[in-house]
């Protein structure tokens, strides 16, 4: 069942997640995936950096937007709609977009981020926030959730050559 | 009759799984949980679920759009 590297038996139910993006849509992924292999067992870090940081924040006020996303097509009328750039550049229509995107999880019954990371937290989900992100863009500790710690690339890199799975997101 | 039931019915994934994982901490081993949901996801992620988890999935079907997990705890 185990892999060999440097002697060093991996545990396969171990997994790490990089999460670099904070917007609603791509907050998605990591929380899914990190809540899930942790109900299956595995014991899961996630390392927030860059945009992933904000995630971990007491208060998220997480946003979609449609401007450069050619992939997002939004159920609409029966059918799908994309929107041209340009009317995703108006102020507001991120709003809105994220407003329909939250009515459209709620309708279809899909857990809100908040939700999903509060699960990860009662899971045991170990949550690394990158220290560099916080310098850079001025967060501090003690706006972040509860529980969670602070490292580097060194700390990151420490667990992924523990970790079965490694994941970039 | 299954010793406890989880009702995940208008849940999608991972909820169901996520809440039938803390479920299962309240049924004691060789016991069992049934799970009502309403996600087709459902079907291959329970399976997947117990392969993994190593719980038996005794059987499942599905009725008007409502399937019907039953899961040994191990």
């Amino acid at each position: 069942m185990s892999e060999e590297t440097g002697g060093n038996a991996i545990d396969p139910n171990t997994m790490s997640i990089i999460v670099t993006k904070g917007s609603l849509d791509w907050a998605y992924p990591p929380f899914i995936l990190s809540t899930t292999a942790a109900a299956m067992g595995l014991d899961v870090t996630m390392f927030f950096t860059f945009y992933g940081l904000p995630l971990l924040l007491k208060k998220m006020d997480l946003k979609v937007t449609p401007l450069g996303n050619a992939a997002m097509k939004m159920p609409m009328m029966g059918g799908h709609m994309v929107m041209p750039n340009i009317v995703a550049a108006i102020p507001g229509v991120d709003a809105m977009a994220s407003k329909m995107m939250k009515n459209l999880i709620k309708k279809n019954g899909v857990a809100s981020i908040e939700e999903l990371r509060d699960l990860a937290v009662e899971a045991d989900v170990r949550m690394i926030g990158c220290q560099m992100t916080m310098d850079l863009f001025d967060y501090q500790k003690d706006e972040m959730i509860d529980g969670i710690e602070v490292g580097g690339a060194a700390t990151y890199i420490e667990v992924a050559t523990k970790s079965h799975i490694n994941l970039f997101i | 009759m299954a010793d406890k039931v989880l009702d995940a019915k208008g849940l999608n994934c991972p909820l169901p799984i996520l809440k039938a994982k803390k479920a299962l901490k309240d049924v004691t081993e060789g016991g069992t949980l049934e799970i009502l949901a309403t996600d087709p996801g459902a079907v291959a992620d329970f399976q997947a679920f117990c392969r993994t988890t190593g719980n038996e999935l005794v059987e499942h079907s599905e009725e008007g759009g409502v399937y019907k997990f039953l899961i040994r705890k191990t």
